[in-house]
């Protein structure tokens, strides 16, 4: 019996051990990785206080440079926007390929809307959340709240498009909708409050890596660790999913656990991502179709879509820090600037395939 | 002869609608059954809850003597193949590709390729035809090539039990022929047991060791071809006016519409 050759795999067996290694993805994932390496090389240099490659070096060894800017100040920054790109990158090429959809993302989830709605209820609440005196509960209180908000903000988009089991279709429906009454509650509660307090929340809105330190970085990082091997782990299950419900179900794939359990994944990554920088725009959706792109595969692969997102959002934070240095724009005002074309360049090509 | 696929007191039904109160049927290793009926009838209804596709409201489907909503839907998956109605597959993708999602319920993360995976793949391409047309994207095939591809996918899934729901569906006559030659050929030759539900009575009853007859959601009647076909038979389940003949061709029953006839 002749042998048969899978296009763009290339299988690797040890004995009962056998991988299936896809050698474009592999190039797109070091290639982005290699990205990453320069991206943040390139964020510990720029600032107020330009530094050389040898003093940073220097003061990420504890030799010299400038200990406190680079170790303190821009690479927890530089860390953060790292691992809530990969986040957002890896909760979107979950929920997309659930969906079945290239225009869903975590937001249709309910997770960033709901993030919003908690946060802004809080700043306008109390209204010295970011004052000196509560500087500290600035930095517990808000992530914790954002984090709230996107797990309730999940639950009830999951419970509404629950109905003997989870359907792709009715998931992006419902989500739209309650996205879109989200949306409106955090309009009106900013219409509610003090106008200072109003803007400190639109920057949160907009999704910023401003001031971001240590502690965004340590539980973003340990969720990552818990999240992303639990969502590796659906790799296979995801690309059964393609096939429709019925063939899935053929296939003897669990349906409904399995989608549960990886939509979870979804939530949490988008959740603690939201947590760490708010709700940065258009990361999540772009970057598993970018991803999939550079991996010539049908659909979004997910490691190289954390890279991606990766990349996507240290790049936009470089951009919004330099571009009219010394303001610092907010690094979802940037994601979202290249964002929106790419949104309408989709939709186009929808309407094309719709039509064709 | 033993039962491979048996509906225990089977109740099928979306939301409040009921559509199979209460159906026995039993599925004999080694034959193809066909079921037959009008639109509406239950028989695709039937045959999703034979292959798990949808859970009865009442009673059960035993596979090889066990209940399958209670076996893991894996090893479901390596005993029976089901062939959904209209099935989907993602766009770019090769016929490779897919015969080999066939191999998921036997794969695993540390074995995705094995060599029994690539031969299992290879014998199902050469079975169906399309060992040359591998590396083809499905859009690009013919309509019976494409659902050979899918039959392809389900062999490779190595199961002796094959469930076909509408195989031949938007399919010229001779492409239709086509697809049920194959599945004469996986029966008799590689002893595949096939459940199947076909509209074209003539084709059913050519390629069918038994046909099974539903109305409003019963069995009216079931056995071979010779003994299900009858004027009588017709007059109750399809409402049709028909005579009988003998086909020239396969000596089985051919069906010879008259007119509507009033049902009951």
């Amino acid at each position: 019996m002749t042998g048969v050759r899978l296009p763009h795999a290339r299988p690797y067996r040890v004995g009962k051990v056998s991988w299936l290694v896809r050698p474009r993805g592999v190039a797109a994932g070091l290639t982005g990785l290699a990205l990453i390496a320069v991206l943040v090389a390139l964020s510990l240099r720029i600032g107020d206080f330009p530094l050389s490659l040898g003093e940073i070096v220097a003061s990420l060894t504890g030799t010299g440079g400038n200990h406190f800017v680079v170790v303190e100040l821009r690479l927890p920054r530089a860390l953060t926007g790292v691992l809530v790109g990969a986040a957002l990158g890896l909760s979107g090429a979950i929920t997309q390929s659930i969906a079945r959809n290239a225009l869903a993302s975590p937001d249709i989830l309910g997770v960033t809307s709901g993030a919003s709605v908690t946060v802004v209820a809080m700043i306008v609440a109390s209204g010295t959340v970011y004052g000196g005196a509560s500087g500290a509960l600035a930095g517990v209180g808000i992530p914790v709240a954002a984090l709230a908000g996107g797990l309730i903000g999940a639950v009830i988009v999951y419970s509404l498009a629950w109905r003997r089991g989870l359907d792709g279709y009715r998931l992006v429906l419902v989500g739209v909708g309650v996205a879109a009454v989200f949306t409106n509650v955090k309009y009106w509660l900013m219409t509610t409050g003090d106008v200072n307090d109003s803007s400190r929340a639109m920057v949160w809105i907009s999704g910023s890596l401003n001031g971001r330190g240590w502690e965004h970085v340590t539980p973003v990082a340990y969720a990552l660790v818990v999240l992303v091997p639990l969502c590796l782990a659906g790799t296979r299950v995801l690309s059964a999913l393609r096939f429709g419900d019925e063939t899935a179900t053929g296939l003897g794939v669990r349906l409904n656990t399995a989608r549960a359990v990886l939509l979870l994944g979804a939530v949490l990554l988008a959740a603690v991502a939201t947590a760490a920088a708010g709700p940065i725009a258009f990361v999540a959706l772009a970057a598993p179709q970018i991803a999939l792109r550079l991996a010539g595969v049908a659909q979004p692969p997910l490691v190289v879509s954390a890279v991606t997102g990766a990349v996507l959002t240290s790049a936009a934070d470089l951009v919004a820090r330099s571009l009219f240095a010394p303001v610092e724009l907010p690094v979802g005002v940037v994601t979202a600037v290249l964002g929106a074309p790419y949104l309408i360049y989709l939709l186009i090509r929808a309407r094309r395939e719709a039509r064709s | 002869m033993n039962t491979r696929l048996e509906a225990v007191d089977i109740r099928l039904g979306y939301g409040d609608r009921m559509i199979v109160d209460g159906l026995d049927l039993g599925i004999e290793s080694g034959t193809i059954t066909t079921i037959i009926g009008p639109n509406g009838c239950g028989k695709s209804t039937l045959l999703r809850a034979l292959g798990r596709l949808i859970k009865p409201l009442g009673g059960h489907v035993l596979l090889d003597g066990k209940r399958i909503d209670r076996m893991p839907s894996r090893e479901v998956a390596r005993l029976l193949g089901v062939l959904p109605q209209a099935p989907a597959a993602p766009e770019g993708l090769t016929v490779a590709d897919l015969v080999a999602r066939g191999r998921h319920p036997h794969q695993t993360w540390y074995r995705q390729w094995s060599p029994g995976d690539e031969s299992a793949v290879a014998e199902a391409l050469e079975r169906t035809g399309l060992l040359d047309l591998a590396d083809r994207p499905l859009d690009e095939l013919s309509g019976g090539q494409r659902q050979r591809a899918w039959i392809s996918m389900a062999l490779a899934q190595g199961t002796g039990l094959l469930l076909l729901d509408e195989p031949t569906t938007f399919l010229d006559l001779a492409h239709q022929i086509e697809v049920l030659e194959l599945v004469d050929q996986l029966h008799a030759q590689a002893g595949k047991t096939v459940v199947m539900v076909l509209h074209d009575l003539n084709l059913a009853a050519r390629y069918a060791d038994r046909l099974v007859a539903m109305r409003d959601g019963r069995v009216i009647a079931a056995g071979p071809p010779g003994d299900v076909l009858t004027e009588e038979l017709l007059a109750e389940v399809f409402g049709l006016n028909a005579k009988i003949i003998t086909d020239p061709v396969a000596g089985t029953p051919l069906v010879v519409p008259i007119g509507t006839a009033d049902r009951g």
